[in-house]
């Protein structure tokens, strides 16, 4: 999908492809989807066709030469040319890798099944909806971001579901040790079993997840599997052309592998500043080398995507910020308030008033202030309490009680009628609703003070004969 | 239809309040003294500003008398009404003559009657024959005009009659503050759960939390971002109507795959809206049965503010509500005639009954109740910020006549406006106080008020009222209408009547056929008490009379097929976004007893008692950090100006906004910092976000 970015950020700039002509080859045998929404479509909120990105014809009309299930084989960067399956050979002036990244499978027993399956593409998708009918005992295995979500989908769907993680904590690469307890109770409440420390020795077909450590040994009973233990970036064909890679592939500040003619995005990149598997850098990075390769701004530079992580699944409000190994650096300023029986946890890193790193669970107004401060860098409110709860705490509660009011409280609001005023034309002789509205004018504009206005009436009705002279307002009550 | 209507009673005459579009029912009697009159929009309240509104009739500081500037370094002394305007007719003429028609522009006001904006419309094209005419409601009511006309096909604020919210279940408010600005709408939405929709606590969100609904607080300018959001949880958590988009829209799919991009915590990132209280307002307007969206200023007032109410328009449409029984889409109208100011020709780009100025049909329909040939009548003009823009430049108007806006004031970028206005070799203003424009003026023409004078205002649900005079204007005062006529005839113009009744019986004709088709409404049908919303034509010989439309879209959208339009929009960036310079994001807005420019709120003690000047709202960290603390007064900084106000420390304000009132004028108007940046398609300069830094005074 970053590739479909890619294409729509060239065209965005160069229509009628003037500069610029696109030729683009996608191994799935599908035009390009939301990959994001891929977890929305396994809860069921949408349907397949729903996270297509772009509509029949769309390539021609945008005068892009899409092939669909052309899988790349090889580069030949000495003739600047690209190898297909099909024996093809497809030129380049330059050469834009998308390839993205592939489930990574561990190293077990069972996993070549029809009960398994990964959680990557669409294909994977469907398989998953096809085995998860109600009361279907599915066995989710990895408690990252990815396998938190499939196993919410999945237990949206009416499937039993156990959560199988290696490590002690739920999102250990986001998460402190806090967070990730409470977002296992979170899940727990939404009934997902979740199993943390738990090591999976093998997948046995009509029985379950064999699972066991230094001689325990254990069977997760399950009908399905699905595996989201991580990703790795297809750096395949990179490497094999003899570009640099590390994890993933190698690029600098303008996408540049180090063949300057070859340029990585996305999930299959790797850029200094930038954690992978998120979707925002990928289109950051796209709309930073079409402004490059169009010519529309040939000093654009990608200087890396703020790491924020929102976790799609229902009932479950997860954002974090930044990397959680910041709680730990000196100087840092922490901030933390669990309640684990509410479902509620915070904590925040600072850095001198800057906000370096955080995760919130359960409280989504402070989740949208921190992803805010993190991303704007803008000075976190002297009200820690406040920016850990997600607002401004509030001041004295406002009193409707007459007694206690103010003579200077506003009571009416669209015509500016003080407590005073209205206790100096009760005074005047305005002894009732009627007669305080059409001497102060309260209660005639929206009209809402109403109630206020007959609870002030009758409390001086019951506490202060009236008295039939005028009284400067001043000195009232 | 209704029993006769009383016109007349001991508290006078039957009019309507002379500010907001709500056109409150008022009695004015003959010294003046004002009463809440019982009328649908205001059930008989009135606000502060209402009550108060007879002040202005009897105010020491009324014009009253033509001022004229000999030369524009001599002061404004008074002159005759012939010699003020022979002298403004032969200064235009001469222009006219020497550098061509477009030499002389026109600018106009949304607080002018009907009957005005027409002939004042009429006179730019005719008299003049200048293409360069607009007005202020530019500033106002275009990005939603152009959404709805878009959309639906046809513009008309509330497409239903404001009695229709009191059964209202969810509200949503997409930048309306009316618990300051209009008060008594908010008695008609007293049974509703209200999202309100704006980055600052206002006594609207107030109220909203008080019962029961919800604030949702936006970056300033990223409205559009929270609207893609929500549309895209109304799909994935099954709100769609599915048979309604399919039977009565085109284009969702297209719409759809925009918003399919900004999944809620997507959009929370950009916009600071938590994604799960998107979902809450989501499932509120999908679980209920009478729910509403409802724009203002607040959604419209940006560089694409046409398409940040085609969001919400979208978000309607998916749920399903414009032209549903208890359900709808409308956008809040702000000045006081801003609906039909807006529909007979005092745009640069339409013609009267909201025809578009570049239709053949249009121009030959309206050329033949002029009497011209369609061919003389002049093309679209620039818009108000371009038109104001190019004053005393090369190739720009060389002359203004200004009725019923204070430009100096409420125009973006202040500053340059004053340059543009000095620039001019003729500024005329006719109005009824020495605004700041006024007293800019080389010729000032003191002319009458509302209720001094006879004439019709259509308000903010599209129905037609009477404006009604309940005492003479002082002496020495003309009406706008004997102030057209009045330069029409030293132009030597004929047809340019200066009764309202012959005015509007023209403005009928004119009208017939179009999109806001008034012909079939008279003064006689207005008094005999009839409630009459546009379109309301005439009938055929024999045929009964029209009753009006109260309700739009109930089987019908206006386009040619019928449907409305899902548009697909995406969120662009503010026009300026913040910087180490200006770190700080200004948005600008009202207070309860003022009203526009001030120019006449200003002016009422008892108003000006409770809001004497400006204020800047800003969170109590951040007036910390730049040095300052609540009550002193600021420097507020933009890259074009600098407004100054006093300090006003706001905890529930975001850190990264501050607010201020753009009612006051000199150093303290806030249009001193305002972007000037229009939107593509309606030309509405970007009010709502520019980038400042607060510095102490010196």
């Amino acid at each position: 999908m970053v590739g479909a970015r890619f294409v729509e950020e060239v065209r965005r700039r160069d229509p009628h492809g003037a500069r610029v002509r696109l030729t683009v080859l996608g191994a799935e045998p599908r035009p390009a989807y939301n990959r994001v929404l891929l977890s929305t479509v396994l809860a069921g909120g949408l349907s397949a066709r729903a996270v297509e990105l772009h509509p029949a014809g769309w390539a021609a009309r945008q005068r892009v030469d899409l092939r669909l299930g052309v899988t790349a084989t090889a580069i030949n960067r000495s003739r600047r040319a690209v190898h297909t399956g099909s024996d093809g050979i497809e030129p380049y002036d330059e050469l834009v890798l998308a390839t993205g990244s592939r489930a990574w499978l561990p190293p077990m027993d069972g996993l070549d099944d029809a009960s398994v399956a990964t959680f990557r593409d669409i294909a994977d998708c469907e398989r998953i909806i096809g085995l998860a009918h109600p009361g279907a005992r599915f066995v989710v295995l990895g408690g990252g971001l990815l396998g938190c979500e499939a196993a919410r989908g999945l237990a949206g769907r009416g499937v039993r579901v156990t959560l199988v993680h290696p490590k002690q904590h739920l999102m250990e690469r986001q998460l402190d040790a806090g967070a990730g307890e409470v977002l296992a109770a979170t899940l727990r409440r939404l009934g997902v079993d979740v199993r943390l420390g738990v090591e999976a020795q093998a997948w046995e077909p009509g029985y379950g997840l064999r699972c066991g450590d230094s001689g325990v040994d254990e069977l997760v009973a399950a009908d399905a599997l699905v595996v989201a233990a991580g990703v790795r970036a297809e750096t395949d064909l990179a490497a094999a052309a003899g570009i640099a890679v590390d994890r993933g592939v190698l690029v600098d500040d303008r996408l540049a592998t180090s063949d300057a003619r070859v340029h990585a995005i996305g999930d299959c990149a790797q850029h200094a500043g930038t954690a992978a598997g998120l979707v925002q850098p990928g289109w950051e990075q796209a709309a930073v080398l079409a402004d490059l390769l169009t010519g529309a701004d040939p000093v654009a530079r990608y200087g890396g995507t703020p790491s924020v992580t929102r976790l799609k699944a229902r009932g479950v409000d997860l954002a974090t910020v930044g990397d959680p190994a910041a709680l730990d650096r000196p100087g840092a300023e922490v901030l933390r308030f669990a309640d684990p029986v509410g479902g509620r946890y915070a904590t925040l890193a600072l850095q001198g008033d800057r906000v370096v790193s955080g995760a919130m669970i359960g409280l989504p107004d402070a989740a949208a202030s921190m992803i805010q401060f993190y991303d704007t860098g803008s000075p976190a409110p002297a009200d820690r309490l406040g920016l850990l709860l997600g607002r401004a705490l509030p001041g004295a509660p406002e009193t409707a009680d007459p007694t206690r009011l103010p003579a200077s409280a506003v009571v009416c609001r669209c015509n500016t009628v003080t407590k005073g005023a209205l206790v100096a034309a009760w005074r005047g002789g305005a002894t009732d609703v009627a007669a305080l509205s059409r001497a102060t004018r309260a209660g005639t504009g929206c009209g809402s003070c109403g109630d206020a206005v007959q609870g002030i009436c009758t409390w001086l009705a019951e506490s202060d004969p009236p008295v039939l002279s005028p009284v400067r307002q001043e000195g009232a009550a | 239809m209704s029993p006769a209507a009383v016109l007349a009673t001991s508290k006078g005459v039957a009019t309507h309040c002379p500010y907001c579009a709500l056109q409150c029912g008022q009695w004015v009697d003959g010294k003046g003294s004002v009463d809440g009159r019982e009328f649908p929009t205001n059930r008989g309240g009135l606000c502060q500003k209402g009550w108060t509104a007879g002040r202005l009739l009897t105010h020491p500081e009324r014009l009253t008398s033509p001022l004229l500037r000999p030369s524009r370094s001599a002061d404004l002394a008074p002159v005759g009404w012939d010699a003020a305007l022979a002298h403004v007719s032969r200064q235009l003429a001469a222009l006219r003559a020497e550098h061509g028609p477009d030499s002389v522009a026109v600018f106009g006001a949304g607080g002018l009657t009907n009957e005005k904006s027409y002939l004042l419309g009429k006179f730019a094209r005719v008299a003049l024959g200048t293409s360069q005419i607009d007005y202020n409601g530019r500033f106002c009511m275009s990005s939603a005009a152009a959404a709805g006309n878009r959309a639906f096909g046809v513009d008309r604020g509330l497409p239903f009659p404001v009695t229709d919210l009191d059964d209202a279940e969810v509200v949503v408010l997409a930048g309306a503050n009316i618990a300051e600005t209009m008060p008594p709408l908010m008695g008609h939405l007293g049974g509703a759960r209200l999202v309100v929709v704006d980055p600052r606590r206002t006594p609207t969100v107030e109220r909203a939390i008080a019962g029961g609904g919800m604030h949702l607080q936006p970056v300033p300018g990223t409205d559009l971002v929270l609207a893609l959001g929500m549309l895209h949880a109304a799909v994935t958590d099954g709100w769609l109507d599915a048979d309604y988009l399919a039977d009565r829209t085109t284009g969702f799919d297209d719409a759809w795959r925009v918003a399919a991009q900004w999944w809620p915590e997507r959009a929370e990132r950009v916009c600071g809206v938590p994604a799960s209280d998107m979902r809450t307002v989501v499932g509120w307007l999908g679980a209920a049965s009478r729910r509403y969206v409802l724009t203002a200023r607040g959604a419209e007032q940006h560089a694409h503010g046409v398409d940040t109410v085609t969001a919400w328009i979208n978000l309607a449409l998916a749920l399903g509500l414009p032209g549903r029984p208890g359900s709808g889409f409308g956008t809040i109208t702000g000045q006081g005639n801003g609906q039909g100011g807006r529909e007979h020709g005092q745009k640069s780009d339409q013609l009267p009954g909201y025809r578009s100025i570049t239709d053949p049909a249009a121009r030959e329909h309206v050329a033949g109740v002029w009497g011209v040939a369609p061919d003389a009548l002049p093309g679209p003009g620039r818009s108000a910020t371009e038109l104001l823009a190019a004053l005393g430049r090369p190739g720009g108007p060389k002359a203004l006549l200004v009725f019923g806006s204070n430009v100096l004031v409420s125009a973006p970028d202040g500053n340059s406006v004053a340059d543009r206005l000095a620039a001019l070799d003729l500024l005329v203003v006719a109005d009824v106080f020495p605004s700041e424009t006024a007293m800019a003026a080389d010729v000032v023409l003191p002319v009458a008020q509302w209720a001094e004078e006879e004439g019709t205002m259509t308000n903010l649900e599209g129905r037609v009222l009477r404006r009604r005079r309940a005492l003479r204007p002082p002496a020495g005062v003309r009406t706008d209408l004997e102030v057209i006529a009045g330069l029409a005839a030293e132009l030597g113009a004929a047809g340019f009547p200066a009764d309202p009744r012959a005015v509007f019986d023209e403005l009928r004709a004119a009208s017939a056929g179009g999109p806001a088709d008034y012909s079939g409404i008279s003064y006689d049908r207005l008094d005999a008490g009839e409630a009459l919303h546009w379109p309301c034509p005439a009938p055929l010989p024999g045929a009964p009379v029209h009753p009006g439309t109260p309700r739009l879209f109930t089987e019908r959208f206006a386009h040619a097929d019928g449907r409305a339009r899902v548009v697909a929009v995406e969120h662009t960036e503010a026009a300026e976004l913040p910087d180490d310079e200006h770190p700080l994001r200004a948005t600008t807005g009202r207070v309860l007893v003022h009203y526009q420019s001030g120019a006449q709120t200003r002016r009422v003690a008892e108003l000006a008692g409770i809001a004497p000047e400006s204020f800047v709202e800003v969170h109590p960290d951040t007036a910390t950090r730049a040095g300052l603390a609540d009550g002193e007064w600021a420097r507020v900084v933009s890259r074009r100006g600098t407004a100054t106000a006093r300090v006003r420390c706001v905890p529930s304000l975001r850190p990264d906004t501050v607010f201020l009132p753009f009612h006051f004028g000199g150093e303290q108007a806030a249009n001193l910092l305002t972007n000037p940046a229009l939107d593509p398609i309606s030309r509405m300069p970007e009010f709502k976000v520019c980038a400042v830094r607060l510095e102490p005074m010196a």
